[in-house]
């Protein structure tokens, strides 16, 4: 990562540089980061006077604080994107990730921004989950001061869309502090409602800061800078990344369809490291926009302008809207237009078990069947989400396989209705053939890498797909002759069947670089079994290599899994570290906080 | 061949594994395979089991980044091949629930559970013990099963001789606590490891040892075709002893004129009372005078071709301490099963049932494995497992023949009414499960029998009995060298056709076409089916038709005249 904000910089005199060499040598990883926080801060304003020493010095009144909570970067994006836009606008600004966020100067701060996801089932995202404690709890402070606003960001096919941003809203209101405008809840179509709120978020700070006393403030690496131009590619602008290899790592007889997926990266000059995502854009299955279009009795060629932009219809359903999950505002829509009791029983107050039902076990087609109703053409695509892209943990390590990315994809795919159903990013990627082209882009996932020292040991907890990125983490660890210890815990259905890159961990405990691997196979015995039961079997020696100052990371399934794995690990603790439960979690907070507990959750 | 050669490295293995342990505990905890480790996959044989792979499964399985579609069979030490009703519902529990739905009877009288995988063989053990069956050195360098010719209760010398042979089971079983520790959860005592072998020593036999006992005229277990065959001497329904031959065994390798399949041949005649010396005799001048170094030349034919049979008679004697009587008159007049209904000497019935390749399976209407089960709920005998991959439902009171008839009947166990030449056929398991097998065997013979059935029909010989027999590889377990017609697999598709053996175990049969697909082969059957409609004299079987007639070699077989 650039260590200077990347706009084009003038080059520094010879002299000047030799300065800065000196200044900066012997400074650890912090301390440069801090400084290079510093020196952008110097870039962003005027300085009138030389900088505070720390961030919490500098006059809250005066400032706005953007905190975010983040669980794949889209909430940290938000908030630097707007931390841009406000010192664009000559206001200064600093943005704090909610677990570095002092919780003892909340009182002070004048204005206060909140960027936040939900995860799963109205979860706050790991890193703010001591921030949304502390604010709910008895101890927060009053903050008649205060004003702020919220943007949630969430996903509305789940019921408790947005359900922390609306928790924080309400609670800060609850504390005193004044709600400059309303909440902003983003759905996976962040933009829709996420740059609307940012506008107004500008304006309304405007309002309350004085006019720029323009103090340098030190920001966060990355918060305030430029998106880099290294990257050409992004996002917005895709790498059309040929497909070398298209294979089914699962045998015969599994119940599911996990595709092992290698993409080249050759001349793209991208660059991911271990613990990376991979955003992956997808078009819908013709047949279920051929299905939709006749759901709607609607001509596929049909003129529809959203926005500006003209498409026909179909084009609009394959390539830029989500048609397989529901959320409850397409619900809401379709309701008024259907008239059907159900529906509107479902989307009732005290429906909500009825919506989930709803929302978990039907796609957009089947309400379109079960429910039919008459839709404009453009209603209906400005009713849906736009299609979002779906991120991958990386498998591999550039390391390892040089300019490929590899991809491990449970292809998601059930029976509802009498008709097989799919899910359409990995339908979409398990359909790919040899030398077809994917459109991707790298999701740095900074919170999710290996320890810098190469002598610490890492634990690995990846069950089912979860394990991707421990494939790269291996491949690196490998390729880079780390001399710590690699400890994989894998969990999957079927021994025989789902044991994903079994020759591939077999081999690598052969050559000692994979230390140590316990599975769990839950369809195998009598008993289920799970990592979080392989956790706890070898629990004295798991606590001992923590102790012993591994990183322990965590990959998969949020809404259960991760959650479970957490319960064993302060058991762990509470059995072999004298713990009690109070302390355990301290101590897995504490391990969290010093980036040695690390997950990948979704 | 020199014995000073050095032992090959399974008599490393054997010699290291402290009594057949070796690090099998240690191999069956490790879930991050499916599989043991290299070494013990050679130990686990004694064991009574072999770790295989699904071959159908291992290309794909590679690509998938999975290891082998590994499982194991077990094989049962059941001397003759009796068990009670009771016993063969706990069989049929145990494929049900821990193998494949299917049961396999082999040609030496055995159970084969196939697809145990190998975090349940402990358990599949366990349950085969509860049974009281035990798989005990029904597999590795020790005698194996014990054949006796089936339905003892035809008469009460049959009784005798298979007493006798569950005495021999007994007598040469290793004595290691391996299998009990391992498997039955024994505690461990002082000397676990060292146990003493009084039979076997520590590195047990050079190579697997079969024995055989037979009661004239039936030749129903290929007494021959055995390391050691016993063949009962009856007279006026009382046992005198047995003669004693030595030196049978059916496997070779492709390619390697240094082995043959060999018949046994008669050395003696023993009394009852020195049957198990003599058998001792046999079994310990084997282990001591036996090839260690090439596993391709241990077995005891070469060991007598090697020394000589009057050498090696004399050995036997030396340490039997006597001499053996001069052989008794015997004559065989018949090999393979009877089927359908016979009486015994004291009124009960017994019923002969076909089975297929010995595949105790349900298949559409064929529901044998379900039938089985059915008849086993109301049975009040036994059944016993025949040489040739058949069961008779043994010991049936007159009046329960209506009762099992009707099951039989209902659950397509009707196979035995079928063209003589389906019904006598022999298949070994082969593909996809045997490692050494280089082509088809069990899978393919229902539509090759469709073929030669279709041929003999045409010349007018659905009636005849011909004996076929088809093996995957040349190692025999299905005795191909003693099939009038035999296919032994070369590669995919191909095989050496074999052709001339007799009806009776007597004569191997002789390499007549070499790695010759299905069209040559039933091109070849349809000419020499056409001869012997034309030509066969009354009763002449197509086997000694074929050497009478000249239409195959006349020479001994030709492994025979590369005999050192």
């Amino acid at each position: 990562m650039p260590a200077l904000p990347a706009r084009p910089a003038k080059p520094l005199a010879q002299d000047v540089l030799a300065q800065l060499t000196r200044l900066t040598e012997g400074l650890d990883r912090d301390a440069l980061q801090w400084a290079s926080g510093y020196l952008a801060g110097l870039a962003a304003h005027t300085i009138r006077q030389p900088a505070a020493a720390t961030p919490a010095a500098a006059d809250a009144a005066v400032r706005a604080t953007l905190v975010y909570g983040s669980q794949t970067g889209n909430a940290r994006r938000q908030a630097e994107t707007l931390a841009r836009e406000l010192e664009q606008a000559g206001l200064p600004v600093r943005v704090v990730r909610a677990d570095a966020y002092p919780l003892r100067e909340l009182p002070a701060e004048r204005l206060l921004y909140v960027v936040v996801s939900t995860q799963g089932d109205g979860d706050p995202p790991d890193d703010a989950r001591a921030f949304v404690e502390h604010l709910g709890g008895r101890r927060a402070p009053r903050l008649s001061q205060l004003r702020y606003a919220v943007l949630g960001l969430g996903d509305s096919s789940y019921p408790k869309f947005c359900a922390v941003g609306t928790q924080i809203d309400e609670r800060l209101a609850a504390l005193g502090a004044e709600r400059l405008f309303a909440r902003g809840e983003a759905d996976v179509d962040i933009e829709t409602a996420a740059a609307p709120w940012r506008r107004t978020a500008l304006t309304q700070a405007r309002v309350v800061l004085e006019p720029p006393p323009a103090l340098a403030t030190v920001t966060p690496l990355r918060s305030t800078a430029a998106p880099p131009d290294a990257a050409v590619w992004s996002r917005e602008r895709p790498f059309m990344a040929p497909l070398l290899s298209n294979r089914r790592i699962v045998g015969r007889d599994s119940g599911e369809d996990v595709r092992h997926v290698e993409l080249s990266l050759q001349g793209s000059d991208l660059h991911y490291r271990p613990g990376d995502a991979l955003g992956v854009w997808s078009t819908q299955p013709p047949a279920l926009v051929d299905a939709v279009l006749a759901a709607l009795r609607a001509d596929r060629e049909h003129s529809v302008t959203i926005a500006g932009e003209t498409l026909p219809f179909a084009q609009w359903l394959s390539g830029r809207r989500e048609l397989t999950r529901l959320t409850r505002p397409f619900v809401a829509a379709h309701a008024q237009r259907a008239r059907s009791a159900a529906l509107d029983a479902a989307l009732a107050a005290d429906g909500a078990d009825a919506l989930r039902a709803l929302l978990d076990g039907h796609q957009l087609i089947d309400l379109l069947r079960r429910f039919p109703a008459p839709w404009d053409a453009a209603d209906f695509v400005a009713t849906l989400r736009p299609l979002a892209p779906r991120l991958y943990s990386i498998a591999s390590s550039r390391a390892a396989v040089g300019d490929e990315a590899h991809l491990t994809v449970a292809v998601v795919g059930y029976e509802a209705f009498g008709e097989a159903r799919i899910g359409s990013a990995s339908r979409f990627l398990a359909d790919r053939a040899e030398g077809d082209a994917v459109p991707v882009f790298i999701e740095p996932n900074e919170r999710f890498r290996l320890p810098e020292d190469p002598a610490r040991d890492i634990v690995m907890i990846g069950p089912g797909t979860g394990v991707a990125p421990f494939r790269g983490f291996v491949q690196e660890r490998i390729e880079t002759a780390a001399s710590g210890r690699n400890w994989l815990f894998f969990g999957h259905r079927h021994f025989r069947s789902d044991f994903l890159y079994q020759t591939e961990w077999q081999q690598a405990h052969r050559d000692g670089h994979l230390h140590r691997i316990d599975v769990a196979f839950s369809r195998d015995r009598p008993e289920k079994v799970y990592v979080q039961h392989a956790l706890r079997r070898r629990g004295r020696e798991l606590y001992d290599w923590i102790e012993n100052g591994a990183h322990l990371y965590v990959c998969g399934d949020a809404s259960r899994m991760a959650r479970d794995v957490d319960a064993a690990l302060r058991g762990i603790a509470v059995t072999h570290g004298g713990h009690d439960a109070e302390s355990a979690a301290e101590w897995l907070a504490a391990l969290a906080a010093d980036r040695r507990y690390s997950r990948d959750v979704y | 061949m020199a014995p000073s050669a050095p032992p090959s490295p399974v008599e490393t293995i054997k010699a290291a594994s402290r009594r057949l342990r070796g690090t099998l505990a240690e191999s069956l905890a490790d879930d991050l395979t499916g599989a043991l480790r290299a070494d013990d996959t050679q130990l686990i044989k004694f064991h009574g089991s072999y770790q295989q792979d699904d071959r159908d499964l291992r290309e794909e399985r590679r690509a998938q980044k999975l290891e082998p579609a590994y499982s194991f069979m077990i094989r049962t030490r059941t001397p003759g091949g009796v068990v009670t009703p009771a016993q063969w519902l706990a069989l049929d529990a145990i494929a049900t629930r821990y193998a494949n739905h299917t049961l396999r009877l082999t040609t030496r009288q055995a159970f084969q559970f196939h697809g145990v995988i190998k975090h349940e063989l402990k358990a599949t053990i366990q349950a085969i013990n509860r049974s009281l069956i035990d798989s005990i050195a029904a597999c590795g360098d020790v005698n194996r099963n014990v054949m006796v010719s089936p339905n003892p209760v035809e008469s009460r010398a049959h009784a005798e001789v298979y007493a006798w042979a569950c005495r021999l089971s007994e007598h040469l079983k290793p004595q290691t606590r391996a299998y009990y520790e391992l498997w039955l959860d024994e505690q461990r005592i002082a000397g676990s490891g060292e146990e003493d072998e009084p039979v076997y020593g520590p590195v047990y036999l050079p190579r697997k040892f079969k024995t055989a006992l037979a009661i004239p005229p039936h030749n129903d277990v290929d007494l021959f075709a055995n390391d050691l065959g016993l063949i009962a001497i009856v007279e006026g329904g009382v046992l005198h002893g047995f003669n004693v031959a030595v030196g049978g065994g059916l496997g070779a390798t492709h390619g390697d004129a240094r082995t043959y399949p060999r018949l046994a041949e008669v050395i003696g005649f023993v009394a009852p009372d020195r049957l198990l010396a003599v058998a001792e005799a046999v079994v310990t001048a084997q282990r001591d005078l036996g090839d260690r170094s090439d596993r391709k030349l241990s077995r005891l034919k070469y060991t007598i071709d090697r020394i000589g049979l009057a050498a090696f008679k004399a050995e036997v004697e030396r340490r039997l301490g006597e001499p053996l009587e001069p052989e008794r008159a015997y004559a065989f007049d018949q090999a393979g099963d009877r089927f359908g209904w016979v009486e015994g000497h004291d009124g009960r019935w017994h019923l002969g049932l076909r089975i297929e390749s010995g595949r105790v399976a349900d298949r559409n209407a064929r529901r044998h494995l379900s039938g089985l089960r059915a008849i086993a709920q109301v049975h009040g005998g036994d059944f016993r497992l025949t040489g040739n991959q058949n069961l008779i439902v043994a010991n049936v009171g007159a009046d329960m023949r209506e009762t099992i008839d009707r099951l039989a009947a209902e659950y397509g166990l009707d196979d035995h009414r079928r063209a003589p030449v389906r019904r006598d056929a022999l298949a070994c398991v082969a593909l996809p499960t045997c490692s050494l097998a280089m082509a088809e065997a069990e899978r393919y013979l229902p539509d090759l029998l469709d073929r030669v059935e279709a041929l003999l029909a045409a010349h007018g010989l659905s009636d005849a009995p011909i004996g076929l027999r088809i093996s995957g590889c040349p190692n025999g377990c299905s005795r191909p060298y003693l099939g009038e017609i035999a296919l032994v697999g070369k590669a995919p598709g191909r095989y050496n056709l074999m052709l001339g053996a007799d009806a009776c175990g007597r004569r191997l049969n002789r390499l007549h076409r070499e790695n010759v697909a299905e069209p040559e082969i039933l091109a070849e059957l349809d000419r020499l089916f056409a001869r012997y409609a034309a030509e066969r004299r009354p009763a002449e079987r197509f086997g000694d038709f074929l050497l009478r007639s000249g239409l195959i070699a006349t020479a001994s077989s030709p492994p025979s005249e590369v005999r050192p």
